[in-house]
């Protein structure tokens, strides 16, 4: 019997719970690693950096298919039965492409890599391979796209942050609580 | 009796125009560029590809007499690419090759020994940032026509000349290991 009839519909598991802040930490630290060591001068600290950003980048990228494959079969509780279409249709949008970038992300770091001629070692340990020869100006191009796929995904998770809180402070409903059991307003509205 | 003699002239003269051929050529026009020196070094593990660009050599290999074979070696060490313009300028600097101050690498070699199979091990002196070392490499010779060419592969070890001091000493991030590729052309016109 699959775990998902254990739960009532209208919470996350705790898998799903635990997948989404770990994953949600993990993207916030790798992004601000990715923001800030590009500019340092070189030293061993730096490249010990950024091999730090490509494990954890490789990291995500699998905890992320570890977290679609939960989904799949554990689905999500339901959105408050009050919202707006729109607001329905903007929140799963914003859903599917953030899980989009999760996956695009790393790829576009990892062939970033290949492309600027430093193939990525997973821990140091596990050689991925390298999809993609040396070349300077694809490796400059793929830095592009890295960079813009990850903006977009930060701007989008401000916007499904801010979202959720919305939720919690002016709908006063459980959106924000699902994730965070510990906010649930007392009575709030399901 | 004549024509005897005339015959045993042109043979001997046949012999004499053969006798460089059937002996063997020495080679000793170095090739740059077909020649080619990489070498892969790791940092965090992960292998980078680099190669220098300018290098010379002076070679004499006779196959007929290998152990009187000579070889000098001599490289620009400016001309390097290790794998990116950051790692180029890096390694240009005190820490590292200290190009200012010791601009070219260079190898002497003092013995060649045959070790079957066109193989040889060659033994000599490297001289890197001031720093000699006793330096031995197989080297495996393969000629085609009027050339040959000299391939082999070694470890150098980069402490052993200094190359990566300082913050770079520790080999936890660049290790100490690195390994190097040569393809030397000469021919012997």
């Amino acid at each position: 019997m699959p775990a998902s009839t254990f739960q009532p519909a209208s919470a996350y598991t705790r898998t799903a719970i635990g997948l989404h802040w770990l994953i949600a930490i993990a993207l916030a630290g790798t992004f601000a690693l990715g923001i800030y060591m590009p500019d340092l001068p070189l030293s061993p600290q730096k490249l010990k950096l950024y091999s730090w950003h490509k494990w954890a980048g490789v990291s995500i990228f699998l905890f992320v298919i570890l977290r679609l494959v939960w989904r799949f079969g554990h689905r999500p509780p339901a959105l408050p039965a009050g919202m707006p279409r729109w607001q329905v249709r903007l929140a799963e949008g914003t859903h599917h492409l953030l899980y989009l970038l999760m996956f695009a992300v790393p790829l576009s770091g990892w062939l970033m890599s290949s492309a600027k001629g430093f193939q990525t070692v997973w821990f140091g340990v596990l050689p991925l391979p390298d999809l993609l020869n040396k070349d300077k100006e694809l490796g400059d191009a793929l830095r592009q796209l890295h960079m813009l796929l990850n903006f977009s995904m930060a701007g989008l998770v401000l916007v499904h942050a801010a979202a959720a809180v919305k939720h919690h402070l002016i709908d006063r409903d459980d959106i924000l609580a699902r994730m965070l059991p510990f906010l649930a307003h007392s009575g709030a509205k399901k | 009796m004549k024509s005897n003699l005339t015959l045993s002239c042109l043979a001997l003269i046949a012999s004499l125009l053969h006798a460089p051929a059937a002996q063997a050529v020495e080679f000793k026009q170095f090739q740059a560029a077909k020649s080619s020196l990489s070498f892969v070094y790791k940092q965090m593990n992960v292998p980078v590809d680099g190669q220098f660009k300018n290098f010379r050599a002076r070679i004499a290999f006779d196959p007929a007499k290998p152990t009187a074979a000579k070889a000098e070696f001599e490289i620009d060490l400016a001309s390097i690419d290790a794998g990116s313009k950051d790692a180029n300028d890096e390694v240009a600097g005190k820490a590292w090759f200290d190009t200012k101050q010791f601009p070219v690498a260079k190898f002497v070699a003092s013995s060649v020994k045959p070790l079957g199979n066109n193989r040889y091990e060659v033994a000599g002196k490297m001289s890197i940032k001031g720093k000699t070392q006793d330096l031995a490499t197989p080297v495996t010779v393969s000629q085609q026509g009027d050339g040959a060419s000299f391939d082999g592969s070694l470890v150098l070890k980069r402490a052993d000349y200094a190359i990566g001091d300082g913050v770079w000493a520790d080999f936890g991030t660049v290790a100490n290991e690195i390994q190097i590729k040569f393809h030397l052309v000469a021919t012997s016109k």
